[in-house]
């Protein structure tokens, strides 16, 4: 069986006296759509961190494409593939929705190093051809030159996308993209998360179980620092433990 | 704020006020009043030096206490240049810029490696550790700062005449503004603003963001080095006043009251600090306590012109 | 030698206390409201300003001191009711800007009143000799004034970290520099706590500044390179602690003052001696802050952070 594209092998860190992530064993595979539920406070956030290279572990190392990551910072791992979007809505609120994803787009042309002093970007219709695309598929094409601040929540998150999306990752890390959407924006993002799951692969973090138990290949289940399952949607439904931690065993 | 973008107006006023600039030593000249060449000079350096600080602040969001410490390190730099007989300006200036240059990214590397109170703190201290570094070296001069010769010349043409001097210093401030101007739409520029707005979202995109501050801060250092050369060629005195944390906070309000993160609030800045010390120097000696009052309402009263012109965020 | 060395290191041990006195106040209230002052080394001014007038007023240094603490305090909260509380809530920016006027403002009232000259402060006349004792068998002389400034030096700094280490307050003020939002949730008035820590700060500053006047010139200017050593301290020991201003007051004080007395000595015996007189002082004068700048690779938020 060919390597997963990532491999997080016996993954631990602790702020303080608390066991934040202990031990964890985790792979996702190239292609898949893997979700990670759990309850609040059981790590899940701090494991998107670790594997984005915003915190490095205690212990337990990263392998992604085949490279080990664990000790790359996270501009570094950006290039070699790993994109995530924020938990809470994380754009440039003051610059247009088509500077948001040109900025990603520069980034990865230029692998991070702009170092260019001279000639005006705005010029350089390349980068903002490219940004464009990326709004059309997230479905904001229309609103390319408002101030991301001016957007509603749901297209905030989709804004997000294109610009995890610009810097055409293999892995995409998506934490709680559903959080604070309305139904129909959520609805519009499941559909948009399935399109994306074309041609990249997901990590996904939500909290919507409908939404998860639609997209997922495979889902695992962390609770309080610890991996307590992976497996196919059915399996988790079914399994007893999984019930008792986290779905509640009336769900 | 968003990306840097000039007014439409503002390519024609630049036209029309380097027109006028050209023009005003010959128009002083006629009208007998000679003497303002000189102080329309010292005004044009001091647009440069708060320029530089404001591409580090302004533009890169990074709050420097310590700026005087480049500018001073420029001014000590030429005059040790033209003590070592280097007086051409075209070999001499560069070198500054280089030196001062290399001292902001010595200090960047390590200061920048902090945030809020704590970079303004440390800025601050080691531009006060540069300060005692050149007031105790006996053979720069001490307390009484380090004397030059002569002024340098510029490709073997004298620069001792006010008007020749004047205009290298136009010059100087002239390219410096174009060449701002020009990196503040280039990639560059739209990085190192992009960072300003959030930090944590250009890491998440791949930029390694560290390296671009210090560019930055280096880059504001060697423009700063370069006023501080010209400083020093204009008065023929290196002095340590130059260095003191007083110079960096005279800095910072001229940035302030000019405008943050706008290509011309610098020069605005330095033209309405310097006259208002001329007028209020005139009344009284005590000019300092007006200055400071004046300061103290337009923090207390303005809030939204400070505020807003920086983005409204703290740190 | 030996002599030199244990004079230099007691001197040392007397400034790196009163550097605790201004460092002390001055990051709590970086650490509490994250609000930062380049005023205090202006109250350290006027506080000694003040010591002096009222000494000379009253003829007696110890009522001066009293007088000229009270004085300054009073001056500390006027400044935190009428400016302050509006400052804290503010971007960096402002704060240095209102800051910074405060300190041309208050450099030229102090011109204006007292004149360009400096002022003379007179230890009091039963502490202006010297005192004798012995140690490793010889016979050392330390003025009586320094020896009692290291002494209340002592009492001020063992009270003081007692009152925030063990009293209520003292872990409110510490709560709050750790986290100032849950500290409000927990109900307790941070306001009332800031003015508190404010004014406290302000005649701590007139307590040093009053003490240290009759070593040093009390002069306009005194309080700013005194206050960027402050800030130097507070960078060493990590803004909001106690416990690290009072290690990096120490670290500063000692290696500050041994460093200029003795530098230039021991670089005499390592490099030529015209090398050493011009190395020396610059060495001297730059120790404090590479010791900062080394720390601060290490431990960019200073040796005791406050602040998880």
């Amino acid at each position: 069986m060919a390597e997963p594209l990532l491999a997080v092998t016996g993954l631990s860190r602790a702020f303080g006296g608390v066991q934040a992530l202990a031990g964890i064993d985790f792979s996702v595979d190239a292609g898949e759509i893997h979700a990670l539920i759990g309850p609040n406070g059981a790590g899940k956030t701090t494991f998107i961190h670790h594997v984005s290279g915003a915190l490095r572990p205690d212990a337990g190392s990263i392998r992604f494409a085949g490279a080990d990551v664990t000790r790359r910072s996270m501009h570094q791992r950006v290039h070699a593939g790993i994109a995530r979007s924020y938990q809470i809505t994380n754009v440039f609120s003051r610059l247009s929705l088509v500077d948001n994803v040109a900025l990603a787009v520069q980034g990865r042309r230029d692998s991070g190093t702009s170092f260019r002093f001279w000639r005006p970007a705005a010029s350089e219709a390349g980068v903002f051809a490219e940004a464009a695309g990326y709004l059309r598929q997230v479905g904001l094409a229309d609103l390319a030159a408002r101030p991301a601040g001016e957007l509603a929540h749901g297209e905030q998150r989709a804004l997000e996308l294109a610009m995890a999306l610009a810097t055409r990752p293999q892995l995409l890390l998506l934490d709680e993209p559903m959080a604070g959407t309305g139904p129909e924006e959520a609805e519009r993002m499941v559909d948009l998360i399935e399109h994306l799951a074309r041609h990249v692969t997901i990590l996904l973090v939500e909290h919507d179980m409908d939404a998860v138990f639609r997209l997922a290949d495979r889902i695992s289940v962390l609770v309080g620092g610890r991996l307590v399952f992976t497996g196919e949607p059915e399996a988790v439904r079914r399994h007893p433990e999984v019930r008792r931690a986290y779905l509640g065993d009336g769900a | 704020m968003g990306f840097y973008q000039p007014a439409p107006y503002q390519k024609a006023a630049a036209r029309l006020l380097l027109a006028a600039l050209v023009a005003l030593p010959f128009a002083l000249e006629a009208a007998g009043q000679g003497f303002y060449i000189g102080l329309v000079s010292r005004i044009m350096i001091f647009a440069l030096a708060a320029t530089s600080l404001n591409l580090v602040l302004g533009f890169g969001g990074l709050f420097s206490l310590g700026h005087a410490a480049f500018f001073g390190a420029g001014a000590y730099a030429s005059a040790i240049l033209m003590a070592a007989g280097v007086g051409e300006a075209f070999v001499a200036w560069p070198a500054v810029m280089a030196a001062a240059g290399l001292l902001a990214l010595a200090v960047g590397a390590i200061s920048l490696r902090t945030r809020g109170v704590y970079f303004i703190m440390i800025t601050l201290a080691f531009a006060q550790m540069v300060y005692y570094l050149f007031v105790s070296a006996r053979a720069w001069g001490g307390d009484d700062g380090l004397p030059l010769a002569g002024r340098a010349s510029l490709a073997g043409l004298g620069l001792g005449g006010d008007r020749a001097f004047y205009f290298v210093v136009l010059g100087c401030l002239a390219l410096t503004l174009f060449g701002l101007g020009r990196l503040a739409q280039a990639r560059f520029g739209r990085v190192v603003q992009a960072i300003r707005e959030n930090e944590a979202r250009m890491e998440a995109l791949g930029y390694p963001v560290f390296r671009y501050r210090l560019a930055c801060f280096a880059l504001g250092g060697a423009l700063a080095g370069l006023a501080g050369a010209l400083l020093a060629n204009l008065t023929g005195l290196a002095s340590p006043s130059l260095l003191q944390w007083t110079q960096s906070g005279t800095l910072l309000v001229m940035v302030i009251i000019g405008g943050v993160g706008t290509l011309y609030g610098g020069v605005v800045g330095a033209v309405v600090l310097l006259l208002l010390e001329e007028a209020l120097a005139g009344l009284t000696l005590h000019w300092h306590i007006g200055l400071g009052g004046l300061l103290l309402v337009i923090v207390l009263f303005a809030p939204r012109g400070i505020a807003a012109l920086f983005g409204g965020r703290r740190g | 030698m030996i002599q030199l060395v244990f004079e230099q290191a007691l001197n040392g041990l007397q400034f790196g206390l009163m550097l605790f006195l201004l460092a002390a106040g001055l990051t709590l209230v970086f650490g509490i409201m994250d609000c930062i002052n380049l005023a205090h080394g202006s109250l350290y001014m006027v506080g000694a300003y003040f010591v002096a007038a009222a000494a000379q007023a009253t003829d007696s240094f110890w009522i001066g001191l009293a007088v000229g603490v009270a004085a300054t305090a009073l001056v500390g909260l006027a400044l935190e009711l009428t400016l302050f509380r509006r400052l804290y809530r503010r971007d960096h920016l402002s704060q240095v800007l209102a800051t910074f006027a405060l300190v041309l403002i208050a450099n030229e009232a102090v011109r204006v009143v007292w004149g360009a000259q400096p002022v003379l402060l007179n230890p009091p006349e039963s502490l202006a000799g010297p005192v004798e004792f012995g140690l490793f068998g010889e016979t050392f002389f330390y003025p009586a004034y320094r020896l009692l400034i290291i002494a209340f030096g002592l009492a001020v700094a063992l009270g003081l970290y007692l009152l925030v280490a063990r009293s209520r307050v003292g872990m409110w003020v510490r709560a709050g520099a750790a986290n100032r939002e849950i500290t409000e949730a927990l109900g307790v008035d941070v306001q009332a706590l800031f003015t508190a820590v404010f004014v406290a700060g302000a005649g701590l500053c007139a307590l040093a500044g009053g003490l240290l006047g009759p070593l040093l010139a009390v002069q306009v200017g005194m309080g700013e390179s005194v206050l960027i050593l402050a800030f130097v301290v507070i960078i060493i020991g990590g803004i909001g602690s106690i416990r690290g201003a009072l290690v990096g007051s120490l670290i500063v004080g000692v290696c500050d003052t041994l460093g200029r007395a003795l530098l230039p000595t021991l670089l005499r015996a390592l490099v030529p001696a015209d090398a050493a007189s011009t190395l020396g002082p610059a060495l001297a004068s730059i120790l404090i802050y590479v010791l900062m700048a080394g720390i601060l690779f290490f431990r960019p938020q200073g040796l005791f952070p406050a602040r998880a």
